[in-house]
């Protein structure tokens, strides 16, 4: 058991202070994100704060499964999109099917259930499989999910979905104002972020990352595996679930379009450009890519935007599997001047030989 | 040799459940039966009530067959990759969209439809050969990796191609030796006067499911019954003895993922001149392929024939009776599939 | 402490997001969003829809009343969520007065939707083209000077009961909305008539394998009512054509445009004799028609004839400057002048009058075209005749028509 009782990777340990387990760098964050909203217009509070904490959120919760369970799912937008119906239809909308109006306090802990079982279903036809065949398997259950509710008028409405899907006033505030809906995003990001750093040094995180390295041993030992990986598909499911919700109240609408493959990719390519290793690593890709999705049309025009962001990740997984985190690790840096010396020593001895010859 | 190597290791042959078979066999016998007297008796008011017409009910099942030939062309290069490089190639849609576009701009070129075949087959193999040099050798072992990498490859490709040939659709101009349809000695309906009505059927589909079930065999002796095919099911069943045993297994790799990638390129002419070629198409047949190896059985061209017909008939047939939910239809198989045997008809458990 | 290096590296990269706010004074030109799908498979219909845009803008010499116009494009993927996505930019960030678009039906109504959230921005349509999108619960700030699928189709029902004597006729469309508002169109006519439709195929979006659907056609039907467009629409064609088809076909507004027309391939034999009706014809002798034409393709890039998406563009975005250059240019008091200006314009497009009905939905001439064989062997839509001044609900009572329902799949109905 050796190699897996040490906490993951790096971070403090539990023992310390709380101040010192915290963290400075979080600490910044925290107070960079606080009063984030005195900087940012109303534009950049919503559609690139807002929109990245929840893209980050979905991401999160692939993180969860991919970085401590292994398992690689495409279908993390589908669970989103779960809970982003079920706020129409259990919510108001203004497309004349359903829209019960039930108050948020009733539909959005029950749209957040039920996107967990569809998530931990999913796991449970996942799980069956092993690695690679997890993506495949995902993304054909993502597939089945987008052609059902685009076909399906009865409940899902078919290819138009759902429109005027308002965020609720509670305490006098709109909660899809820019200010209210930033911090309402950014309480339900810490949340989700606290929750995996902390969870994955849990006995059950633990549990799950001694799966992902070694199925087979943890079987043995007596572990039941495939509930612990379904365990990690629900709790993984909350997180997109209550994502999904805000992605709803952002969007004002949900439709196929939303669950389509494009943006199930669009979320993997977020998650691995930020990096697998660290809870902070989706939220990080998700602030890279929204802001090439707003911009890109300023600059290179939104044509050419997919060869851009795919560029981008294909770079990223080539050159550094862990993403930016990983690029950062690698370049970051270090106490003392001998890594660097270290690090640059190779490529400085060739230059020094080349000058020799010539 | 030969003999031994074939029954010991089988991968990308026949399954290994004899009773398990047998079951299939009545089963399939049985089908049979009741299909051949649908296909030659006049159909009662009945059975006309439930299926619509016999002249529907037949050309869903043709069509099935046509489909299931073109998903198998693609799917078997899928498969052959992923049984031998564990490399699960989510850029193999856009491979066979690359060589829709590639053919018809020969085609357009030279004036000759089978020239613009050839070249979606042998540029496709190139291509293909430079991917997996420069990419994926560089990534061996990594499972993963390769998969993300190609999912980049795949979205950067959609657009380039987008970029390139841009959002309006192709349509091959098939030879006219190709075209038209022609009358199967299949009766759909007797007209009052007497006379019989024939069951008129697009040639070129004919041709397609012809030249399926011909790539098909000759892909099954290529690895049943040639050094390289032993090779390639060495390579199968393990990497690491195939390399020790002195072959030179980035050779093998290659030529099997030119092959598949080749095979593409080759089911995109096929596809794009029964259908056309539009953005999007790379998806399509990605999940298609898919779908159809695992329900198949990832590794299996066995399995990846069986699965190509099955989901072929089923998203015909489903596009006739059930419209609405038939794109639903394939991936409910693929679900009740995995649920049942999770490695697939034709796959070995995992 | 790698972690601490982690997020000082995120709070790095978040700094970098503190652009400031932009001001969004009132300043001397007049911003313009234009929506419309510059990505994905419809860029090239979203170009041509540019283009008709610009036309009038250039028709202006790019300005109204001393104000330059300044046009500000958003690019969506014609799914509904990019194309709110895209508004919002607009609107927020780039602080347009007046939004043009979007392309497509389904986008239609979440920009419509979407309107209601921004009462300050006052918002034209694009060329899309479903019915509810100004019908049911209309935004007060959006406002069509292109009219809706259903209106489109405004003379073929009659002409294929009265003139073709067809009394059964099938239809076969994609399954969504803009094909069910054109089959709604076609059969309000064609079952008041008399005729009857006995079956009705609703293809999933992206199948592109017509000929077991084909297959499925009864054998006794007159004819068959063809919903597709561009790529849809030729591989029906040319699979109807393989399959030995003998049904004649009528066409819907997309079906036997220009795209389709001059696409390779030998339906030739199905296509001629083919009736269909649209809000534009290609060979309109009108003089206003030629201008626009010759203006149009000075664009870059211009097809040979601007498309039904140029006319709509063109036309909501000359409507916008036309109500500008009436209230010089004055977007100040919620743009209530502007608004007033645009409910009450009524002017000549290359098509004919157009001039908006309650909902700001256009009342607009309808031209009905059939496909005839030229001499030199080209295919073109031949103007039959004009139905003038078509509105929303057909010539029928509204209360009535609001009775018939919203368009879907099962309605209208008339085996």
């Amino acid at each position: 058991m050796s190699d897996i009782s040490h906490p993951p990777r790096d971070g403090a340990t539990p023992g310390k202070g709380w101040f010192e387990s915290v963290g400075i760098g979080h600490l910044l964050l925290g107070f960079f994100l606080l009063v984030y909203p005195a900087m940012a217009s109303d534009f950049f509070l919503t559609q690139i704060g807002g929109y990245s904490l929840i893209l980050g959120m979905i991401a999160l919760s692939l993180m969860l499964l991919a970085g401590y369970g292994g398992m690689v799912s495409l279908a993390q937008i589908t669970v989103a999109g779960a809970a982003g119906y079920v706020v129409a239809i259990f919510g108001e909308n203004n497309s004349g099917v359903y829209g019960f109006g039930w108050p948020w306090w009733v539909y959005g802990p029950l749209a957040i259930l039920i996107a967990s079982f569809a998530s931990a279903l999913i796991g449970w036809i996942a799980v069956r499989t092993e690695g690679i065949y997890t993506i495949m398997i995902t993304l054909a259950v993502a597939t089945a999910c987008f052609y059902f509710a685009q076909q399906n008028y009865a409940l899902f409405n078919g290819f138009p979905g759902y429109n005027g899907l308002r965020a609720p006033e509670v305490f006098g505030l709109n909660w899809r104002d820019p200010v209210p809906f930033y911090y309402l995003c950014l309480a339900n990001a810490v949340v989700a972020y606290v929750a995996v750093l902390y969870g994955a040094r849990s006995t059950f995180g633990l549990t799950l990352q001694a799966i992902r390295d070694n199925q087979r041993r943890m079987r043995s030992i007596g572990f039941d595996v495939t509930a612990h990986k379904v365990f990690a598909w629900w709790l993984a499911g909350l997180i997109a679930g209550a994502a999904g919700i805000l992605l709803v109240w952002f969007n004002g609408r949900i439709s196929p379009g939303t669950i389509a493959v494009g943006p199930s990719i669009n979320i993997l390519v977020i998650a691995i450009i930020g990096g697998l290793r660290h809870p902070i690593g989706p939220f990080l890709g998700a602030v890279i890519v929204t802001l090439m999705q707003t911009f890109a049309i300023d600059i290179i025009g939104a044509e050419r935007f997919n060869t851009l962001i795919g560029m981008v990740f294909l770079v990223i997984v080539l050159i550094s599997p862990d993403g930016i985190l990983g690029l950062w690790e690698r370049f970051k840096p270090r106490a003392g001047a001998e890594d660097w010396r270290s690090s640059l020593g190779t490529s400085a001895g060739k230059v020094e030989n080349q000058g020799r010859k010539t | 040799m030969s003999e031994t190597s074939r029954s010991t290791s089988d991968p990308l042959g026949q399954g290994q459940g004899i009773t398990f078979r047998q079951v299939l066999l009545v089963g399939a016998l049985i089908l049979f039966a009741i299909f051949v007297w649908m296909v030659f008796a006049q159909w009662p008011e009945w059975l006309d009530a439930i299926l619509i017409s016999k002249k529907a009910f037949l050309s869903a099942i043709l069509n099935g067959l046509t489909l299931a030939g073109l998903y198998f062309l693609v799917a078997s290069g899928f498969t052959l990759v992923f049984g031998l490089m564990r490399n699960v190639n989510l850029a193999h849609g856009s491979l066979y969209l690359l060589g829709a576009y590639v053919g018809y701009e020969f085609a357009n070129w030279t004036g000759y439809w089978l020239l613009g075949l050839a070249a979606g087959f042998l540029v496709l193999a190139v291509v293909g050969l430079v991917m997996q040099v420069l990419v994926f050798r560089r990534l061996e072992g990594d499972d993963l990796r390769q998969t993300l990498v190609s999912i980049g490859i795949s979205v950067v490709a959609a657009d380039l191609m987008l970029a390139y040939w841009g959002g309006t659709t192709y349509q091959f101009l098939t030879p006219s030796w190709l075209s038209g349809a022609v009358f199967l000695p299949v009766v759909t309906a007797v007209r009052s006067n007497g006379s019989e009505v024939f069951l008129a059927y697009p040639f070129y589909r004919l041709v397609v499911l012809g030249a399926a079930i011909v790539i098909g065999v000759g892909l099954w002796l290529l690895i049943n019954r040639t050094r390289i095919g032993s090779m390639i099911r060495a390579g199968v069943d393990d990497r690491d003895m195939l390399a020790a045993s002195g072959v030179n297994v980035h050779f093998v790799f290659a030529i099997v993922f030119a092959l598949g990638a080749g095979l593409a390129g080759l089911a995109g002419v096929v596809g794009g001149s029964a259908l056309s070629i539009a953005p999007g198409e790379d998806v399509r047949y990605l999940l298609a392929s898919l779908v159809v190896v695992i329900v198949g059985g990832m590794g299996s061209i066995v399995g990846a024939a069986i699965g190509a017909l099955i989901i072929g008939l089923a998203e015909q047939i489903g596009l006739v009776y059930f419209p609405t939910y038939g794109v639903v239809l394939t991936f409910v198989i693929m679900v009740v599939t995995l649920a049942i045997r999770p490695q697939g008809i034709m796959g070995r458990s995992m | 402490m790698t972690m601490k290096r982690r997020t000082l590296l995120a709070l790095t990269l978040a700094t970098s997001l503190t652009a400031p706010s932009l001001a969004l004074a009132q300043s001397d030109p007049i911003k313009i969003g234009l929506l419309a799908t510059f990505e994905g498979a419809f860029t090239v219909l979203g170009e041509d829809g540019e283009r008709g845009a610009m036309t009038a803008v250039d028709e202006f010499g790019g300005e109204v009343a001393g104000h330059e116009i300044e046009i500000i494009k958003g690019s969506s993927d014609a799914s509904p969520d990019s194309a709110v996505r895209a508004a919002r930019k607009l609107v927020e960030q780039d602080g347009v007065e007046i939004l043009i678009g979007p392309l497509s039906g389904d986008e239609g109504i979440a920009i419509k939707d979407f309107a209601k959230t921004h009462p300050e921005v006052t918002f034209l349509n694009g060329s899309s083209a479903a019915q509810d999108t100004t019908l049911r619960d209309p935004a007060d700030n959006f406002y069509r000077f292109s009219t809706d699928g259903a209106q489109w189709m405004a003379g073929l029902g009659d002409y294929a009961y009265d003139e073709k004597g067809y009394r059964k006729v099938a239809t076969v469309a994609e399954d969504y909305s803009f094909p069910y508002t054109q089959v709604f169109g076609f059969m309000a006519e064609f079952c008041k008539a008399g005729g009857t439709v006995p079956s009705k195929s609703w293809v999933p979006i992206g199948n592109k394998d017509y000929s077991s659907v084909i297959a499925a056609i009864p054998d006794d039907v007159d004819a068959i009512y063809v919903a597709l467009g561009g790529a849809d629409a030729v591989n029906f064609l040319s699979q109807y054509y393989d399959a030995g088809g003998q049904a004649p076909l009528l066409g819907g507004s997309i079906t036997v445009d220009q795209t389709v027309l001059t696409a390779k391939g030998r339906m030739k034999d199905v296509l001629v004799g083919t009736p269909a009706a649209g809000p534009t014809a290609d060979t309109n002798d009108s003089e206003a028609w030629k201008e626009f034409t010759a203006a149009y393709k000075k664009q870059d890039g211009a097809f040979p004839s601007p498309s039904l998406f140029a006319h709509a563009y063109y036309v909501n975005m000359k409507a916008a400057l036309l109500a500008l250059e009436e209230v010089d240019g004055e977007l100040s008091d919620d743009q209530q002048a502007f608004r007033d200006a645009l409910s009450s314009l009524e002017f000549e497009t290359p098509t004919g009058k157009v001039s908006l009905d309650d909902n700001r939905n256009a009342v607009a001439d309808m031209y009905l075209t059939e496909v005839t064989e030229a001499e030199d062997g080209t295919l073109v839509n031949e103007l039959v005749k004009v139905t003038p001044q078509v509105n929303q609900t057909l010539g029928i009572d509204k209360e009535e028509f609001m009775a018939l329902g919203a368009v879907s799949r099962e309605n209208p109905s008339c085996p």
